[in-house]
């Protein structure tokens, strides 16, 4: 058989779906952006920026920099959580450390709507933080922990902090211990050592992790529409919103753009991150 | 290694125990309120089993389960093919560190753009020209396109401890290629292939945005779910959270075992 | 004399990867029933020379004759060679008995013939029993009998083997090497063995081909490769030797290799045979038991004189600088006078038996135990420790 035969048989199915089902369905929503809504929905095919423009408007731009906060907040927090995590489990003996991840990994695999359906149960005025604490006297009014910023943060860190670990323990596995004795040897005390040796040379990992929480956090829809309440909407209860409530599919699309392109954005630098690490590291082969 | 009480190594071992516990205690809770006779998380009355009868015989639940059941074994059927092709070469035919990489946008992108990319997509092509209802169909065509990431992941840490000479020595043996695929290279890559049916599975039974958006007027499981959440917590919901959590867990596990390499 | 039928002839094969030659316009003849070597460092393109006969390359240029027939184009799995390979490619998820009866069940041979010959290889390799168990409950040693079982059991005309006892540790790797002489002989059919291991080569094969860069270097009998390398790489791949470096000088009858220290002769014929001219770069290679020592009571002058003790032999002065002890023979390494690190064995119970580092000696060897080959490249010997010394005479 050919080598392009071959080339085609095996590679051809994967990358006609994808292009068939994902590249040109972005190509119509990127095209769909520069037309109008029709006015009973739909998409009237003239050409205007009039959505870019709309898209800058203070109202979206709020909600825009809510949702970059937010993704922000629980990136940093899974990384201060997971980093420790994932350290501890790399320096397990290695007959430990996979069923220790599987274990981590293993409630990510289950239904992200029944998980986030969870937190209700648990943050709500009568749920299962508030009451013992009301009963025991702790607290008076029961804790708004619920419908807010605060809860949408423990939803999406709840929802995606194995990711941050995953990558956080392969990177930090494939350190060289001996780099850390040299340093400790040369004088460092273990703090240095983890600041100075051990951080710099787990940054792919640290990418990597971060890209993993940050982009599903940011374009999030599941986790602002069942914790946040009314209020609190991100990016990803907008663009549904312009696609079933308001039947505004450029404006949604639009919107879906600059999630887009914030992705990209992100990837690229983390592509550089990793080329950047990639002479200098020291990684054990 | 830890000698003293408040060492570094136990500080960590601690707070990984914290972690666990934060990954696992809304599950657990999830599963005991299950069983609590008032359903409420305020008050326990007792163990009992009425919450998975009232699913039990709940037709619509039923039957959004089976339809989400017929979904994901679809998907995962096609996903599993066309990923297991793709897995094989990307790992022998090409070299090339951009592919591998775009390989995996798929599973990273967000699943709202995702939603609403083939929604537009679908209303333009299939509704607009062809004049096809959305439905089962139109989700199954959209699972497929980030299972097919999961997939090719997978079977590819398989291939990477696959030692390909045992092709070459079948076909130095008298084996054409086509017979030493289906003699030496897919039973030797059965267990990560099938490994990675159930990760793709599991997937797809708990999908949800894409599904809302692109499942037309057909329920799926977790459609059916997300409406009983939002129009009123009710305890037939924890059973059913149960059940999924449990089903879940058991596939990702005989997962595991058949593939050990994944990680 | 044994009538010799060419089984194997490669003409002019040529082939590359990208901008490297592996295999650099190679023409060699293999014959039936002969124990074949193919030696060289990693990367001089022996393994690529065999996968190309194998089916599992195709050349970029040149033919594979197989009893006449050009190889190029058939598929791997048309051709009469089976290969045992370096990994021993067991298929995991067969036992041994459907191991070694792939290769038959592919060429549609019958449940009975089947089990027969299967039978029938599991004990020439001494495998009886071993039919039920899986390669990941063999030893080393029990899953390469397999792999060449698997091989064999179809009765191919040319054996191929890749690195076979690469994997094994050194006393079986012995035991194997004997173990492959007798299975080819018995068997009768031709192996085509591949190997970085130039013991190994000498001790089983008939014949090998030395390969350096994708170049066939010289293909001879081990003996003939020990005593005559054609050249400084096959002289210093095969064991060990002396090499003396210079421009050959031609004067007459009388031939020389000269250097700025030292006059070495050499037989009348060897420029001849070595096919080189007057002035070329030229090398000696002598091997070590050929040099004799002989112990010098007062140390030599250190200006790199020598002096010859007939017509038919060189003689040089140096110094002992390292002593191994061998059982039955010593090594030493000698510091000569004109600047060459020679080594030389001497068998206890000779002259020379008794040397340690330090002492001042006398190396002599006979003119025609001297191997004339060319030297590619560098020029003669390095700059003399005492400036204005005269080069010794190698005779007066």
């Amino acid at each position: 058989m050919g080598r392009t035969i071959r080339r085609l048989v095996l590679l051809g199915p994967g990358l006609g779906w994808w292009l068939a089902f994902l590249v040109v369905p972005l190509l119509v929503v990127l095209a769909y952006s520069f037309f109008r809504r029709g006015t009973f929905g739909g998409v009237v095919f003239d050409f205007t920026l009039d959505n870019y423009v709309r898209a800058l408007d203070p109202l979206y731009v709020r909600v825009l920099w809510f949702s970059l906060r937010v993704a922000v907040i629980t990136t940093l927090v899974a990384l201060l959580i997971g980093y420790p995590a994932a350290y501890y489990i790399a320096t397990r003996p290695r007959r430990w450390r996979t069923p220790l991840l599987v274990f981590i990994i293993l409630p990510f695999w289950t239904s992200f709507l029944i998980r986030t359906y969870a937190w209700i149960v648990l943050l709500n005025r009568e749920g299962l933080i508030n009451r013992p604490l009301l009963n025991l006297g702790i607290i008076e009014q029961p804790l708004p922990l619920l419908y807010n910023e605060f809860a949408i943060v423990i939803g999406l860190l709840y929802g995606y902090l194995p990711l941050m670990i995953l990558p956080l323990y392969a990177a930090i596995e494939r350190l060289n211990p001996e780099l850390r004795e040299a340093a400790t040897n040369l004088g460092a005390r273990p703090i240095k050592v983890f600041f100075t040796v051990t951080v710099p040379l787990t940054l792919t990992g640290v990418a990597a992790g971060c890209i993993f929480v940050f982009v599903p956090s940011l374009g999030n829809f599941i986790v602002p529409d069942l914790l946040g309440g009314g209020r609190s909407i991100m990016v990803g209860n907008l663009i549904q919103g312009q696609f079933l409530k308001a039947r505004d599919w450029p404006f949604g699309a639009t919107l879906s753009l600059a999630l887009i392109a914030l992705m990209l954005l992100l990837l690229v630098v983390q592509a550089r991150i990793i080329n950047r690490d990639r002479p200098a590291s020291g990684n054990a082969a | 290694m830890p000698r003293s009480l408040f060492s570094p190594g136990r500080w960590l071992g601690a707070h990984l125990l914290l972690v666990f516990l934060f990954l696992y205690l809304p599950i657990v809770v999830l599963i005991v309120l299950s069983f609590n006779e008032s359903g409420l998380p305020t008050a326990w009355t007792g163990f009992s089993t009425r919450w998975y009868e009232s699913v039990a015989t709940n037709e619509k639940i039923l039957g959004a389960a089976a339809t989400t059941i017929f979904i994901a074994t679809m998907s995962t059927i096609i996903a599993t093919a066309i990923g297991t092709l793709l897995a094989l070469g990307l790992e022998r035919l090409t070299n090339n560190a951009l592919l591998d990489g775009l390989v995996f946008i798929p599973g990273i992108i967000p699943d709202i753009v995702l939603a609403i990319a083939l929604l537009s997509f679908y209303n333009l092509v299939f509704t607009g020209v062809l004049g096809l209802k959305l439905g089962a169909w139109s989700v199954i065509l959209a699972h497929v396109v980030f299972n097919i990431t999961f997939v090719t992941a997978i079977v590819r840490t398989r291939l990477r401890h696959f030692d390909i000479s045992i092709e070459e020595a079948s076909l130095d043996l008298g084996a054409n290629e086509v017979t030493t695929f289906r003699k030496v290279t897919l039973p030797v890559i059965l267990p990560g292939v099938i490994a990675a049916a159930l990760v793709a599975f599991t997937l797809s039974v708990d999908e949800f945005v894409v599904a809302f958006f692109t499942a037309g007027t057909t329920i799926t499981f977790p459609i059916q779910v997300y409406s009983m959440i939002r129009f009123g917590v009710t305890p037939e919901i924890n059973a059913i959270a149960t059940v999924v959590v449990i089903v879940s867990f058991v596939l990702v596990l005989a997962s595991q075992r058949l593939n050990p390499e994944q990680a | 004399m044994e009538q010799h039928h060419d089984l194997i002839r490669i003409e002019e094969v040529t082939k590359r990867f990208g901008q490297l030659v592996a295999v650099d316009d190679v023409s060699a003849t293999i014959r039936e029933n002969e124990f074949f070597a193919l030696l060289g460092p990693s990367g001089c393109g022996k393994t690529t020379l065999l996968r190309l006969l194998a089916g599992l390359e195709t050349p970029d240029a040149g033919r594979l004759l197989l009893e006449g027939r050009d190889l190029v184009g058939v598929r791997p799995w048309k051709r009469p060679l089976n290969m045992m390979f370096q990994s021993y490619a067991l298929f995991p998820h067969m036992n041994v008995y459907d191991n070694v009866a792939y290769g038959l069940r592919q060429e549609g041979k019958g449940h009975a013939e089947i089990e027969r010959r299967v039978g029938d290889i599991l004990a020439l390799v001494r495998l009886v029993g071993f039919g039920q168990r899986r390669p990941h409950q063999l030893s080393g040693g029990e899953r390469q009998r397999v792999a060449l079982a698997r091989a064999l059991v179809k009765r191919p005309k040319v054996l191929l083997l890749d690195e076979p006892l690469a994997a094994l540790d050194r006393k079986l790797r012995v035991e194997m090497q004997l173990e492959l002489k007798r299975l080819q002989h018995s068997i009768g059919i031709t192996f085509l063995i591949v190997t970085h291991d130039q013991e190994e080569a000498l001790v089983m094969a008939d014949r090998v081909a030395v390969m350096d860069r994708g170049r066939i270097l010289q293909v001879a009998t081990p003996d003939e490769l020990y005593e005559t390398p054609n050249s400084r790489f096959v002289a210093a791949f095969i064991g060990e030797s002396t090499i003396f470096r210079g421009r050959l000088e031609i004067r007459g009858a009388e031939s020389a290799v000269v250097s700025d220290r030292a006059r070495w002769r050499v037989a009348p014929a060897a420029p001849g045979q070595a096919g080189l001219g007057d002035g070329a770069a030229a090398s000696i290679i002598v091997r070590p038991e050929r040099l004799r020592l002989e112990r010098l009571e007062a140390p030599a002058a250190r200006d790199g004189r020598g002096t010859a003790a007939s017509g038919l032999h060189n003689r040089v002065e140096g110094e002992v600088t390292d002593v191994a002890y061998f059982g039955a023979t010593r090594k030493y390494v000698l510091a000569l006078s004109d600047g060459t690190v020679a080594l030389a064995r001497v068998q206890v119970g000779q002259s020379g038996d008794d040397l340690a580092p330090g002492m001042h000696v006398t190396a002599t060897w006979a003119i025609d135990h001297g191997v004339l080959v060319a030297d590619e490249g560098v020029p003669p010997a390095p700059p003399s420790a005492s400036p204005g010394s005269a080069p010794p005479a190698a005779d007066p």
